[in-house]
């Protein structure tokens, strides 16, 4: 060694920037079937090649290959189908509605429509999501109404949260969706402590944390972690790798980790990773890491490889910090049309029939958009009333609070 | 009755609490198989088992985290930090999760946890195991903050916040978990059995959040205090013979306002005693109120004395909160102004 040498810091950059050429080439990407499907108590330490590769099941034709495969009816991928294109046509018709001032916000899903869509399909009613931002799909393919979800993000008289979130954080236990949190991972640990909660009373229900690639950086990813491999509590841990945070590339949050899923490695967590933009292959993981959960074996970290298409928000330009191009270059295609593809390689579907639902769809989606105006826009029509503004605080009004209701008169 | 010290009383809180209610559960670091660093839940696992009382990761923002978790399911947990000095890394979880969770979701889910932590000084812990953070709860919407004087207080006051449907805040002052305390560092530390508020019914009972006490009644002149700045204003009034008359705050938020109104209306005058640093302290809120509230009977300005604005020392830890002393010479110069 040399005395005295002078260090540099590693400040690691993506491979390209705007006006750059997408380059995938460097991301490995496994045939799909070529992943081994374990048995779901399987140690694991003798699975922890799959925190490294990619499971898959939609090759190039459009077959569903290899041992995840079948985990779905053909009904059941048709189910899955009109879920993720109800909720593009939702996002397309939502951020549509921003532009025209209607509301201040709104997150679009494009390109990641089969992580939290197929995801769903592997829940029981009572179990618990702990979602972040983008994971509406569950609402949608969980049979939520979607003038609800409208109401919410135009803040209007009917919003069930009152006007008090910002929009797109929704909330409902019914449907087992927990109330979004602005602040980032919070959510990962509460998911934890709730399956914990679950096994304490020896109920059957289990949980799911949802957490994004960058996000993983939180304390709050590691806190959930450690607590969920401690108690081994009947939770699916979820990252969403959609390879940016915001305009940060997703290796400043994984460091030399190598993977996201690797980082359940080191607290002895099953850990896979799967093509997130593979309806049938999400289910299986899905599905896999929930029997996990449920036969109480304990929790499962599960990385979902995927692309963010659109800007991380409204407020967001990617144009600013990546290819234009870079999203018609992410190698593991469209989860859309690759599902559609699929339906129809096995006959069960046709470009004609995709067409008339695809019509359908926005039609019940303009439907449900209009109910939803009905009740008020952010800046026209019904609003949430003062009044509900000082409710809610607490279970019992404080008399602080009545003090200061009575102060702005209502 | 039985006598019991404060930390005994708390104990016995939890120990009600879980007897009652199978929801109850109590985990933190140290608190399982060990009782807690000061015995708070001593015998609470032997007895009710290890998945209702257990040891935490040392990982606070992990225990309010998973606690928050739990009560969305249903169960109503109460968790120890350590000390109140460690609550820092969990600060996100109470402040901006546990505090909304029910009016973000009007009121879908809710966060009925109980966060016990050891607060103040007085034990030679330094900086950081001495602070008093209670203003950086209070200005929270959507928590409740609870600071008992003395074990009969702990005892009911802990018993309510764990069956409060929202977060309680629970600030135990180390001081007091073993006897009083008359502000004189240098005198042998008295037992809580020889004071009436040392006798604590076994069985269940509470004192509701949001109540404050006279401690001492007076005529001259207010003192509002709370935690271990009540025993050392109660003996201030006794060593100086000022007719004061000392309240014992108990919950701070919410706040008992009547019950300090009317104490000021009627001496016309008002002292704040509080061992947290004074600048943006909680003592600037009481004054406010007060002055708010009593201006036209008020003979002088509202006075505080609180811990001075600097990190808290070791070796001076008797010089930096208030005794008896420094809060004598502030009443004589109220009573004088």
């Amino acid at each position: 060694m040399t005395d005295g040498q002078r260090l540099s810091l590693h400040v690691p950059e993506p491979e390209v920037r705007p006006g750059g050429k997408p380059d995938f080439s460097n991301v490995p990407i496994p045939k799909a079937g070529s992943v081994r499907r374990p048995e779901v108590d399987v140690d694991p330490k003798e699975i922890r090649d799959l925190a490294y590769s990619i499971i898959r099941v939609l090759d190039r034709e459009g077959e569903a290959v290899g041992p995840w495969a079948g985990s779905l009816t053909p009904e059941e991928l048709m189910e899955g189908l009109k879920h993720m294109m109800l909720l593009r046509v939702f996002d397309s018709r939502m951020l549509m509605a921003q532009r025209q001032g209607k509301t201040s916000f709104y997150m679009q899903h494009l390109g990641e429509e089969a992580v939290s869509c197929a995801f769903r399909k592997a829940l029981l009613p009572g179990d618990m999501n702990f979602p972040t931002y983008r994971q509406a799909g569950l609402l949608i393919a969980g049979g939520y109404p979607m003038v609800e979800m409208m109401n919410q993000i135009y803040s209007n008289d009917a919003d069930p949260l009152k006007g008090r979130q910002l929009p797109i954080m929704y909330s409902s236990k019914e449907f087992g969706f927990f109330t979004i949190s602005g602040n980032l991972a919070t959510q990962y640990v509460q998911a934890v402590g709730w399956a914990m909660a679950s096994a304490i009373k020896n109920d059957t229900k289990i949980a799911a944390a949802w957490i994004g690639d960058g996000s993983t950086a939180e304390s709050d990813f590691h806190s959930a972690l450690v607590f969920a491999s401690t108690y081994r509590a009947p939770v699916v841990l979820n990252v969403v790798n959609n390879q940016w945070a915001i305009s940060t590339f997703q290796g400043v949050a994984r460091g030399g980790s190598g993977t996201f899923a690797a980082r359940g490695l080191g607290y002895g967590l099953p850990s896979l990773r799967v093509d997130g933009n593979d309806y049938l292959a999400v289910h299986a993981v899905a599905k896999w890491a929930a029997e996990r959960a449920r036969r109480n074996i304990g929790p499962t970290l599960v990385e979902y490889v995927t692309y963010r298409v659109g800007a991380h928000s409204t407020s967001d330009d990617p144009s600013a910090y990546r290819p234009k191009e870079e999203s018609e270059a992410w190698p593991l295609g469209d989860p859309v049309i690759r599902l559609k593809n699929h339906l129809i390689r096995i006959g069960a579907w046709s470009e004609e029939r995709h067409k008339q639902m695809e019509a359908e769809i926005r039609d019940t989606v303009v439907a449900a958009q209009k109910e939803a105006e009905r009740h008020g826009t952010l800046h026209s029509g019904g609003r949430p009333s003062m009044r509900d503004m000082f409710e809610g605080v607490y279970a019992e009004m404080p008399p602080h609070l009545k003090r200061q209701r009575q102060q702005a008169g209502v | 009755m039985p006598r019991m010290t404060m930390i005994e009383a708390i104990r016995s809180a939890m120990d009600v609490s879980m007897e009652r209610d199978d929801d109850v559960v109590v985990f933190g670091e140290d608190v399982g198989y060990f009782g807690g660093v000061f015995r708070g839940t001593q015998g609470l696992q032997q007895k009710y088992g290890k998945t209702r009382c257990f040891d935490a990761p040392i990982n606070e923002s992990g225990i309010v985290g998973a606690a928050i978790g739990m009560a969305a399911y249903g169960l109503k947990p109460c968790v120890e930090i350590q000390f109140a000095d460690y609550m820092y890394p969990a600060y996100d979880q109470l402040t901006q999760e546990a505090a909304r969770l029910r009016y973000r979701s009007n009121g879908d889910f809710t966060c009925g946890i109980t966060v016990r932590m050891p607060t103040g000084g007085g034990i030679f812990g330094g900086q950081t195991h001495s602070q008093s953070p209670e203003a950086l709860f209070t200005h929270v919407c959507g928590l409740q903050v609870v600071v008992p004087s003395n074990p009969y207080d702990a005892k009911g006051l802990l018993i309510a916040s764990i069956e409060n449907p929202d977060p309680v805040i629970f600030l135990e002052p180390k001081r007091l978990y073993n006897g009083p305390f008359d502000g004189h560092h240098d005198r042998p530390v008295t037992s809580w059995a020889g004071h009436p508020l040392g006798e604590v019914p076994a069985e269940h009972f509470v004192v509701p959040l949001g109540k404050a006490v006279v401690r001492r009644p007076g005529s001259a002149v207010t003192v509002l205090a709370y935690g271990t700045m009540v025993h050392v204003a109660e003996a201030t009034a006794e060593e100086t013979g000022i007719d004061a008359e000392v309240i014992d705050l108990r919950t701070l938020m919410p706040l008992d306002l009547d019950t300090i109104v009317t104490s000021v209306k009627k001496t016309g005058r008002c002292l704040v005693v509080h061992e947290a640093t004074l600048t943006s302290g909680f003592g600037a809120e009481l004054a406010a109120l007060v002055q708010e509230h009593c201006f036209y009977q008020l003979e002088a300005p509202v006075i505080r004395v609180a811990g001075w604005d600097t990190p808290y020392p070791h070796a001076q830890e008797w010089d930096y909160f208030p005794g008896p002393a420094r809060v004598g010479r502030a009443l004589r110069d109220l009573m004088e102004a």
